[in-house]
């Protein structure tokens, strides 16, 4: 089974949660591969020190044009979506960070002038802790491809047991491509404006996604019912709450699992997980039609 | 020749528009036939990525040798030099279209040999 720790707010707790459900499980006997799919800053490895066996790099294919067979006519230019090509005065310029590598213009050139050779965006890294399997991308700073990176680790995860994504915050491009796919989305918040409010965008996100998804509470007892009111209005269910305890923080801040410098906490990852289990069995159709 | 103006508006007394890739309008003149068209840059202006590009080409295919504008970045420098385009700069000072092409016209323009700005998205 697959499973995706998003939210849409940022900084909720999803690292947290991503990393402590997966311990908690591969403790319990399971065979767990934690996917750090958060490119632009992956965090799970501090708190699971995992060792890392290999480390490849991730490549976009970019175009390149041979002169000789150029003739200037900027067909590649006009098919372009991504003003990644523009021909001037009969010569082609290629600016390689707008391009998508959707291949339109190497294949719709008359000339066979253009070709598509490899450019470096990121790297993947897989490795194991005595537990569990783990896989992390890492985009490369200045890139904006995001969504290949986090794909590359996706595919890397595989069916190894049990996936455990942990997506990047927000709703668009990158944490879609982590959330695809996934058998369940756990969707954590806080209780504050901005949690709630960041939580309406990305229940819309799993929503248009198709996926079924429950929502974990970050700081739970901050006191905003508010939140309980807008899940219970929506027919969402929240299968996780995590009181405000500043003694998370502290063992967080040190990079240490909530289930070791806090085992009272651990009940509360594995009844988690028993509902995600019940959840994910459920047809589509349940979740759609508490929104109507 | 034909020069082009960065504008808010459409006409000669429009404010010039500081931006190049997502400025509102291409005022052009010419400067034999002393005829002002105005060409909308709508297409780029929400545009997220490649504005500069985009404006760069329009700006090449209407003809223009000469551009006057408030910044550059880096994608659409390079795109206008690949085109042969001379850039002058508007400094605070030039409120108005017609203002740009009086400084322009008396060489009070300073030209540009790099990007003014760093890229930037929307």
């Amino acid at each position: 089974m697959k499973i995706a720790i998003a939210s849409g707010k940022g900084g909720t707790g999803k690292t947290t949660i991503a990393t402590n459900l997966a311990l908690s499980r591969a403790e319990a006997g399971e065979r767990i591969t934690l996917a750090d799919c958060d490119v632009e800053e992956p965090n799970c490895h501090i708190f699971l020190k995992p060792h890392i066996v290999s480390s490849e790099p991730v490549t976009v294919q970019k175009p390149e044009v041979i002169e000789d067979r150029c003739t200037g006519c900027g067909i590649c230019g006009d098919v372009c979506e991504y003003n990644a090509i523009a021909v001037i005065k009969k010569k082609v310029l290629i600016f390689p960070e707008l391009c998508h590598s959707c291949g339109a213009c190497s294949l719709l050139c008359p000339e066979n002038a253009i070709i598509e050779t490899p450019r470096n965006v990121g790297i993947i890294e897989k490795g194991s802790t005595a537990k569990l399997s783990f896989v992390q991308g890492l985009l490369n700073i200045g890139e904006l491809m995001s969504p290949t990176v986090i794909h590359t680790v996706r595919k890397a995860a595989g069916n190894n047991g049990h996936v455990i994504v942990d997506a990047p915050p927000g709703t668009s491009c990158p944490v879609i491509e982590a959330v695809k796919e996934s058998d369940f989305v756990v969707l954590v918040t806080e209780p504050t404006p901005f949690g709630l409010y960041d939580l309406t965008l990305a229940v819309g996100m799993v929503r248009e996604l198709g996926l079924p998804f429950a929502v974990a509470i970050n700081r739970s007892d901050l006191g905003m019912s508010e939140l309980t009111r807008y899940c219970d209005s929506e027919g969402i269910d929240i299968i996780l709450e995590i009181p405000d305890d500043r003694r998370i923080a502290e063992a967080y801040s040190r990079g240490e699992m909530i289930i070791h410098a806090l085992p009272e906490y651990r009940p509360l990852f594995d009844s988690c997980w028993t509902e995600v289990m019940r959840r994910h069995r459920l047809p589509l159709s349940k979740q759609k039609e508490e929104v109507l | 020749m034909k020069i082009a103006i960065t504008s808010t508006g459409e006409g000669i007394q429009s404010k010039v528009d500081r931006s190049f890739g997502r400025a509102k309008w291409f005022v052009t003149f010419d400067t034999e036939t002393k005829t002002v068209e105005a060409h909308s840059n709508d297409q780029n202006i929400h545009a997220s990525h490649g504005a500069g590009i985009q404006a760069a080409q329009n700006v090449a295919h209407l003809g223009v040798e000469a551009l006057l504008t408030g910044n550059v970045g880096p994608n659409a420098f390079r795109t206008l030099q690949a085109a042969s385009i001379e850039i002058f700069l508007l400094d605070a000072t030039v409120e108005t279209v017609e203002d740009a092409l009086a400084r322009w016209e008396a060489g009070d323009l300073p030209g540009i040999g790099a990007p003014t700005r760093e890229g930037h998205w929307v």
